[in-house]
């Protein structure tokens, strides 16, 4: 924690301190040293928190409007829409919210996969991300189901049916899962439940998150350790707080954008149509920020293997500060993974867009082509890259390259230090 | 601790550590198992167990959907040709291999769980590479007799327990 003993001011403050050490705690988080090259990519962990705050004022708010039953959800939003004040904004915000907050978590994840965020000693910060992944996953998932349209209703089924692929227990647990024969009103009122229960999970776990990161303090794009604090670092408020609060304005920009003028281009056509158990729509397709995963699970033509390789793609990146072998973190300094990176980044919108086509002809190999370049990349490309790869000197410090043509700094760079520093 | 030479020994106080975790494992498996089974099929929901369906005005070639513990089965009346399709198949084709006869006692009538056993959407009647059933999710292919032919489904579409009360009515469950 602080680095230095903060003792409050007023004497009622260091009363409170002495019994509950709130204030050493808020200056804590004020005087954070924070590596002072971050860019705009690491402004994303800020707006992710305003993500989920939106999404639980906004679902708090829509629950007390909606009806969690079969019979009835489906006019209960519409009544949302029409009736209630406001209820048109608070639920176009809470919808577009969850696509917003999956924008946000995919640049947050590839800053990481970028600048090697996740590599020693930042294992934990990233496993914690990995399991809030997962469960923004399973709540926007439940989410979609609770308006009990047509692709809510599909979407359940698919989904749910996933977990008939497990030997022998398979179909106990689907039932289970359903609280019936097929999905109805019982699924629908516990996805409610979970969908209520899962953002105050992930709130805890972002607590967790951030703690874990005031540990060993931010990455940088540089990737090198520094001390903190030190000329390296700024504290994280006045600096810190204006840059993120600089690019939450923008992202708020992009947010209402959407929400006020394309509020449903994000949603399918299918779900204004009530749920209807005898008719499965045409095409059933998840939200975008599945898709990826979806066309792997559709690219293996084995029923539990699909299953096995959708969910392996995801759980591969709880492995990664094991697989990814090299010692230099930022991808600035590792020419050849810096190229993978990018095929990485286009195999996974590749996947992302085939997710939304037919699995069927070009687009099914396709698929399968992208599905094993993934699984590549990890399993294969970085561990040998971290042996094989000749990566760039490392500079000793954050403010060394700026100053770089001092003579006493270039002195100091000689090669022994640089291989100090990576080892 | 006075008797620090009986450390090694298991002696009443390592049983009563295991004794008392022991009990409370089953204590709290028991204060669970209500909290786990709540979530099974409640007893209004079995006790939809069965649907009757009157098929009397069926022509050959037909087929009707109905909801049955809220899935949709489909009863289908066979035209000969497709009963003659679903016969020929070679058993050994099949990735689910079942018989025909088996599967369709009353050859005329199909009555199967309309549900693909991929990941559960419903079939579209009449389709597909086999003139049967076509699975619009994923592209699995049913023969006439539902049996999965191509495509990611595992297994042949279910036969439920069904029974013809008279030769009008079918009683599903």
């Amino acid at each position: 924690m602080s680095d230095h003993e903060y003792t409050p001011s007023s004497k009622f403050g260091k009363w409170f301190n002495d019994r509950l050490p709130l204030l050493t705690l808020a200056n804590h988080l004020t005087d954070y040293p924070t590596p002072k090259n971050l860019n705009y990519w690491w402004t994303f962990g800020g707006i992710l928190t305003f993500c989920l705050i939106t999404q639980i004022v906004t679902g708090l708010v829509l629950a007390m409007h909606y009806i969690a039953h079969a019979d009835m959800a489906f006019s209960s939003v519409e009544h949302i829409m029409r009736d209630v004040n406001y209820g048109w904004l608070l639920r176009y915000v809470h919808a577009n919210g969850a696509s917003m907050f999956f924008l946000a978590v995919y640049i947050h994840i590839f800053r990481s996969l970028f600048y090697g965020s996740y590599k020693s000693p930042r294992e934990i910060i990233w496993i914690l991300g990995i399991i809030i992944y997962l469960l923004m996953m399973a709540a926007a998932f439940m989410g979609y189901v609770l308006p009990w349209g047509q692709m809510s209703f599909w979407g359940a089924t698919v989904i749910t049916n996933l977990f008939s692929a497990i030997p022998l227990v398979g179909e106990s647990i689907t039932t289970w899962l359903w609280g019936g024969y097929s999905v109805d009103n019982p699924t629908l009122t516990r996805f409610f439940t979970l969908h209520y229960l899962i953002p105050f999970l992930i709130l805890g776990l972002v607590v967790l998150h951030i703690w874990a990161l005031h540990v060993p303090g931010n990455n940088n794009p540089v990737g090198i350790d520094i001390k903190k604090p030190s000329k390296d670092t700024v504290p994280f408020h006045p600096y810190i707080v204006i840059k993120d609060a600089f690019a939450l304005l923008m992202f708020c920009i992009i947010f209402a954008m959407f929400v006020f003028y394309q509020p449903n281009i994000l949603g399918h056509a299918d779900n204004y149509i009530e749920a209807d158990p005898l008719v499965t729509p045409a095409h059933i397709v998840p939200e975008w920020y599945l898709l990826p995963f979806y066309a792997i699970l559709r690219s293996v033509p084995d029923k539990l293997m699909g299953v096995v390789a959708m969910l392996s793609a995801i759980l591969i990146l709880a492995a990664l500060p094991w697989l990814d072998t090299s010692k230099v973190r930022s991808a600035v300094f590792r020419p050849l993974f810096r190229q993978f990176y990018w095929i990485l980044v286009a195999d996974v919108l590749i996947l992302g867009y085939v997710g939304a086509m037919p699995a069927e002809g070009l687009y099914l190999l396709i698929a399968r082509v992208a599905t094993a370049y993934y699984f590549a990349h990890f399993l294969i490309i970085l561990p040998v890259l971290g042996w094989k790869e000749k990566t760039t000197p490392l500079p000793l410090s954050i403010t060394e390259p700026v100053l770089g043509g001092s003579p006493n700094l270039a002195a100091a760079r000689s090669d022994e230090k640089i291989e100090k520093t990576i080892k | 601790m006075s008797d620090q030479k009986d450390e090694k020994k298991t002696n009443r106080r390592d049983f009563l550590f295991t004794a008392t975790a022991a009990a409370g494992a089953v204590g709290v498996g028991a204060a669970v198992w209500p909290l786990v089974d709540q979530m099974n099929p409640d007893a209004s929901v079995k006790a939809l167990a069965s649907t009757e369906v009157d098929v009397s005005s069926m022509q050959p070639g037909q087929s009707l959907t109905v909801l049955w513990r809220g899935k949709p089965v489909f009863i289908k009346r066979r035209t000969d040709d497709e009963i003659k399709k679903a016969r020929a198949v070679d058993i050994n084709d099949l990735k689910h291999p079942e018989k025909d006869e088996d599967r369709a006692k009353n050859p005329e009538w199909l009555v199967m769980l309309g549900i693909c056993t991929h990941l559960g959407c419903v079939p579209l009647t009449d389709k597909g590479d086999y003139d049967g059933w076509f699975c619009p999710c994923h592209g699995s292919h049913y023969d006439t007799s539902g049996r999965i032919r191509k495509g990611p489904a595992p297994t042949n579409m279910e036969i439920p327990k069904y029974e013809f009360v008279n030769t009008n009515t079918i009683k599903i469950g």
